[in-house]
């Protein structure tokens, strides 16, 4: 599915945030297509999570510019990204192991008859969205604490999707999981793509990050650093983007940017051929 | 979509089928396997509690006949409604993880000002109980906002409520040590009132009636969406148990008074909260709370709200046990609500399988838990046993039934059910 063309869902450019004295983030661009899978990579502390709250309105931007179907908005609250319509699964997934799958899936947007929870209705679109991912879980009556790390990752993702959003976030989905879940997110991550939604994988994991993404946007020390398509870039090439130890267009720019104060827009959005 | 999708999509939902259900389906013998795998589970339900309760009244009763008797069963109830009621709001704040400590406190102060407006202001009752509830309310508002807004453990916000309430009720009844009620008063009629075997007869049928009717609605709805439904035989079984059980119930309560008041609010507060629980948002998201709070806040939840609403509700409870036990004391004084009110309001919660750690538990543990507290004080008193023995004896049944929460918990956590 290739959507280079259209125009970005999420758009981003040069934000910037500040927690004190650290500039977690400086003049970051990013931009995500509808069916468009793009892995956001860095070391640790290079602002991939900061960005990610920033999207996800836990920890809103300083400064910058973030556009949602062309339009400008303001992401302030987690609720705002909710509302148009991006949904975050966080490592930790969050789910209550105490309910079953059901009521994890639409846990806070429960269908209601009479204004009682309508359970059957529930039930069966469970049923459905899971069917629909080709999602493998015993039962959608058990409790979420008896299903096994790639499934709890497969409903928290399937939870992710119950408002139908646009863009999804997928916080290291992988990263806790054995080699057949992982292959069971990943399938899944192509599902999410496949439906047209727009997909942000953070990991570490290149491997994995080659094998679903379409894009790779690579972040150091709160900068872009790369920003590669996969099948024109080497596995090098983004370990060399994430260590520093690259050469590129965008390295430069970023470094001239360093030295004078984030001018906001321009940055970092051209493509590398490496 | 791709082809094998599809496919499994028209094929039998397999992966959507209860394993519960599945098993149900085999037949009686099927009962048995899921009972044990529960069990092992560590899902033990109300069993431990069923089965402990038997046992006390087996020995009660081969120690003192009298136990068994109309009499003595009648009181029982009436002894355990008013804490009863207020061990429906400990399962709630339970629920959510936390604890609430002043509910005796709040029950007392609550009776007192109930007394003081009804029998020293002149209020009418139906004004001046509505008054006592709402200070309740209040009350419970007041804790649940100092512990969301500055982070305050609930265990100390409502230890600090369990001395300074004492106070105020203390300063509400003023140099008055005791405000009694008249024996024929709106209040004193909330203990004597009973049903004739009519009524409680009728209140079995239609709690029956409504317990099929839902349940066949449900089936149906079920099966028009194409999911497994719960088996027919399995609903007839459970209707028959539950008539049976209110029909004995009534029985015995009809051949001494009849169906008391006081028993039906109470009971009235576990079916309502029940279905608030289980069928609600609300109720749904109070679970949520309890079981992941990071999880509930992501999910749009307001969790403060449902903090500060849970609490308010406990102390609500606390104050309508209060207005029971003034009702059933005739009086309210300076220890209402004190002495054994909040450790046995919690011990019942716990001991009828609500659990400690939150997120697990249901409103009929407060039912089922202040019945078993209850029938071992009324046989020790029975029995003429010391208040020694009797505080050893509750003790120890407390403990016993924390232990076994743990261990349930130990249990669920080896077979994976958290």
């Amino acid at each position: 599915m290739t959507a280079t063309n259209q125009q970005p869902v999420l758009e981003l450019r040069g934000i910037s945030k500040r927690f004190g004295a650290v500039q977690a983030l400086s003049a970051v661009d990013f931009e995500v297509r509808e069916g468009e899978v793009v892995g956001l990579v860095g070391d640790n502390g290079a602002g991939k999570s900061t960005l990610i709250k920033v999207i996800a309105g836990v920890g809103p931007n300083d400064d910058g510019v973030i556009r949602f179907e062309g339009r400008e908005v303001t992401i302030g609250r987690p609720l705002d990204a909710q509302a148009l319509g991006i949904a975050t699964v966080y490592q930790d997934l969050a789910l209550c192991d105490n309910l079953d799958v059901v009521a994890n899936l639409f846990l806070g947007r429960e269908d209601l008859r009479g204004g009682l929870l309508d359970e059957v209705v529930m039930e069966r679109r469970a049923g459905e969205l899971l069917r629909s991912l080709a999602a493998k879980i015993p039962s959608v009556r058990i409790p979420v604490a008896s299903l096994s790390g790639g499934q709890r990752q497969t409903v928290a993702i399937s939870r992710s999707l119950v408002g139908d959003p646009k863009v999804v976030i997928l916080d290291e989905p992988t990263a806790a999981l054995g080699v057949a879940q992982t292959a069971q997110v990943l399938e899944l991550i192509e599902r999410l793509k496949d439906r047209g939604h727009a997909v942000i994988l953070i990991t570490h994991n290149l491997a994995d990050a080659s094998a679903v993404c379409d894009r790779i946007v690579v972040l150091r020390l709160g900068r872009n650093a790369g920003d590669f398509r996969i099948g024109e870039v080497s596995q090098e090439d983004v370990v060399a983007a994430i260590t520093g130890a690259s050469d590129n267009v965008v390295a430069r720019r970023a470094a001239r940017h360093a030295a004078q104060p984030p001018a906001g827009q321009g940055n970092g959005s051209e493509e590398v051929k490496a | 979509m791709s082809t094998d999708t599809v496919e499994s999509a028209a094929a039998v939902p397999e992966d959507v089928v209860d394993p519960r259900l599945l098993v149900r389906e085999q037949g009686v013998r099927g009962y048995w396997v899921i009972f044990r795998r529960r069990v092992r589970g560590g899902e033990l339900g109300a069993l431990p509690v069923v089965i402990g309760l038997a046992i006390i009244w087996t020995i009660f009763t081969s120690q003192e006949p009298r136990f068994l008797s109309a009499q003595n069963l009648t009181n029982l109830l009436l002894q355990v409604a008013a804490v009863g009621t207020i061990s429906v709001g400990i399962v709630l704040v339970l629920l959510l993880g936390e604890i609430d400590l002043s509910v005796g406190s709040v029950s007392g102060l609550c009776a007192c000002v109930l007394a003081v407006l009804n029998i020293k202001q002149g209020w009418p009752v139906v004004p001046a109980i509505i008054a006592a509830i709402l200070v309740g309310t209040v009350i419970g508002t007041l804790q649940g906002l100092i512990f969301t807004r500055f982070g305050v453990p609930s265990f100390v916000v409502t230890l600090a409520g369990l001395i300074g309430w004492q106070g105020v009720q203390l300063a509400v009844l003023g140099k008055t040590g005791t405000i009694n009620f008249p024996f024929d008063g709106g209040i004193a009629k909330l203990t004597n009132t009973f049903f004739p075997p009519v009524i409680g007869y009728a209140l079995v049928v239609v709690a029956v009636a409504a317990y099929v009717a839902a349940a066949l609605a449900d089936a149906r709805r079920r099966v028009r969406s194409g999911l497994p439904g719960r088996p027919f035989t399995d609903t007839v079984f459970k209707a028959i148990g539950i008539a049976v059980l209110l029909a004995v119930a009534v029985f015995v309560l009809n051949s001494d008074r009849g169906t008391p008041l006081a028993l039906l609010i109470f009971v009235g507060f576990v079916v309502l909260f029940d279905l608030i629980l289980r069928r609600t948002r609300y109720g749904r998201s109070i679970f949520a709370v309890g079981g992941n709070v990071e999880a509930a806040r992501r999910a749009g939840l307001n969790v403060n709200v449902i903090r500060v609403t849970v609490f308010a509700l406990c102390s609500t409870m606390a104050a309508i046990g209060g207005i029971l036990a003034a009702s059933r004391l005739l009086a309210a004084n300076q220890s209402s609500g004190s002495g054994e009110t909040l450790l046995y309001a919690i011990a019942a919660a716990v001991i009828g399988g609500t659990s400690l750690f939150g997120g697990r538990g249901s409103t009929y543990s407060a039912l089922l838990g202040i019945l078993v507290i209850g029938s071992i004080a009324n046989g020790m008193d029975l029995l003429g046993l010391e208040s020694s023995i009797k505080f050893m004896i509750t003790g120890a049944v407390l403990l016993a039934a924390v232990v076994l929460d743990a261990l349930a918990r130990r249990g669920r956590t080896a077979h994976g059910r958290g």
